[in-house]
């Protein structure tokens, strides 16, 4: 029977501290970056010239069809040689994670500026707003109710992806416990009680996001 | 001689291949209220929204007030563009395109606020005035998903007046109505009428249009086939088309 010692591994409880504050900060960065990074491919993808069209178009595909942990490494280890320049791990682990992130809020902010009726943008128009104007006041206060849920789930996706920086040293959550496990022996423990970090930390968002996703479909 | 509030001159408009409008000359005076009837497909809803460059004509001009409209949103080389074509012409949908996230109220004085950029409480006052003229000053706090169809109609009316157009463009906006709301919209345009509103009104309510029109258009395979005095149109149809046209309608 095996022997539980939570013990041991919560005497190294600040190493997870540091852990899960890591993982905040990534996580918040890189949706911050990925916001702006989505928005800009999502009207890019909306343009009317073709050519921009295309490049947000391949940037979306380059990184929706690679691993995000052969991207992290990329990053890390090949773009420097590419490039003749030294990346820190934090540079190459956020860039990477926004970008990532970045091309699948792009393709949620379009599914749910299409989503919306074209009469609406029709009825804006009609009033003599301008193509700004109609997606500032009519089109985009009616998208983002909707592309909410997908959003916040992706999001939740974000939070869990941050543990690959673990690959590139990243002092986040998952490498944390692994460094608590090499210095315990105690991976049972320690890798349990970081799933459940994790749980803690992303089951309220799951709720928040169901929560808007059944609203939705009361107003429609 | 007047001049003109529309004109219309040679205007053609294709989709891809298929061609809808085949060189439309129209003049529309100040007052006058047009009538346009005529088969489905015939082209009916895209001359009236080539009236307000909903959709962009193919060839041929329009004017506003005389002057050319430049088809741009702001206009070129002192040219108007399709912006200013559009505050001083308002238009009324069939599905009525309330904006649903927005009181009926605010729905009244977004163009006023945002495009003529007035303030808020002169917005509002005008706005409190058009619902009570549309019957409907209880309902400026309600949101479009509580109204019926009939009163989501006359607020989409009250938004299009807002902007204190010069004429009003409205296709089939009793279409998507139930039989018994039907008259609550037309008496709303009919007292539009009476006060002299420049209106085009595309409509498949003949007796309608032969009340509250002073002209109506026969539209057939993207040409004004005929167009008269309602009187003559509908009570005296001259060609053959037209005549099946309004029996088919009275079957
Ligand atoms: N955006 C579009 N793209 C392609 N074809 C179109 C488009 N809009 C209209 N058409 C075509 O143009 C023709 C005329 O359409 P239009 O809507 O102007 O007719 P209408 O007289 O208003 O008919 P209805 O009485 O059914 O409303 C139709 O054959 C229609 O299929
Ligand atoms: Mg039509």
């Amino acid at each position: 029977m095996y022997h539980w010692d939570f013990y041991t591994v919560l005497q190294s409880f600040d190493l997870f501290l540091i852990g899960i504050w890591t993982t905040l900060l990534y996580t918040i960065g890189s949706i911050a970056l990925g916001v702006v990074i989505g928005l800009t491919a999502c009207f890019a993808r909306l343009s009317r010239f073709w050519a921009v069209r295309l490049l947000a178009r391949s940037y979306q595909e380059l990184f929706r069809c690679t691993p995000l942990l052969v991207q992290i490494l990329w990053a890390y280890y090949a773009l420097p040689m590419l490039l003749g320049i030294s990346i820190s791990n934090t540079v190459a682990g956020l860039l990477t994670l926004s970008l990532y992130v970045g091309s699948f809020y792009a393709e949620i902010f379009r599914g749910g500026i299409n989503a919306i009726d074209k009469g609406q943008r029709e009825a804006a128009a009609a009033i003599g707003m301008s193509g700004v104007q109609s997606m500032r006041y009519i089109i985009l206060p009616q998208a983002v109710k909707k592309m909410l849920p997908a959003f916040i789930n992706q999001s939740v996706i974000q939070v869990k992806n941050t543990s690959l920086l673990y690959a590139i040293s990243i002092a986040e959550l998952t490498y944390m416990t692994s460094v608590v496990n090499s210095e315990t022996y105690r991976p049972l423990e320690a890798y349990s009680l970081a799933a459940v970090m994790y749980f803690v930390m992303l089951f309220p968002l799951t709720q928040v996001a169901d929560h808007f996703e059944r609203r939705m479909r009361r107003s429609d | 001689m007047t001049q003109a509030t529309i004109s219309l001159r040679g205007l053609t408009k294709s989709f891809g291949a298929l061609q809808v409008l085949n060189g439309i000359d129209l003049d529309l005076m100040p007052g006058e209220v047009l009538g346009v009837i005529g088969p489905s497909g015939s082209g009916k809803s895209t001359l009236i929204r080539c009236m307000n460059m909903m959709e962009l004509p193919t060839s041929g001009s329009l004017l506003f007030k005389g002057q050319a409209i430049s088809p741009r949103f702001r206009g070129k080389d002192g040219q108007p563009g399709m912006g200013e074509l559009r505050k001083r012409v308002g238009m009324v949908f069939q599905h009525f395109n309330l904006f649903p996230h927005l009181t009926v109220l605010d729905n009244v004085t977004q163009g006023p606020r945002i495009v003529l950029k007035e303030d808020r409480a002169e917005a509002e006052a005008t706005a409190h005035d058009l619902l009570a003229q549309v019957g409907l000053a209880d309902k400026a706090q309600a949101y479009p998903s509580h109204l019926s169809g009939g009163q989501k109609q006359r607020v989409a009316i009250a938004r299009a007046l807002a902007m204190k157009p010069d004429v009003l463009l409205l296709d089939e906006v009793t279409s998507a109505l139930d039989p018994e709301l039907v008259g609550e919209v037309l008496g709303v345009i009919r007292a539009l009428a009476g006060k002299g509103m420049t209106m085009v009104i595309v409509t498949h309510e003949m007796g309608f249009a032969a009340d509250v029109a002073s002209r109506v258009l026969f539209m057939e395979q993207g040409r004004i086939a005929e167009e008269g005095t309602p009187e003559d149109i509908l009570r005296n149809p001259k060609s053959e088309r037209l005549q099946a046209f309004l029996s088919r309608f009275h079957a």
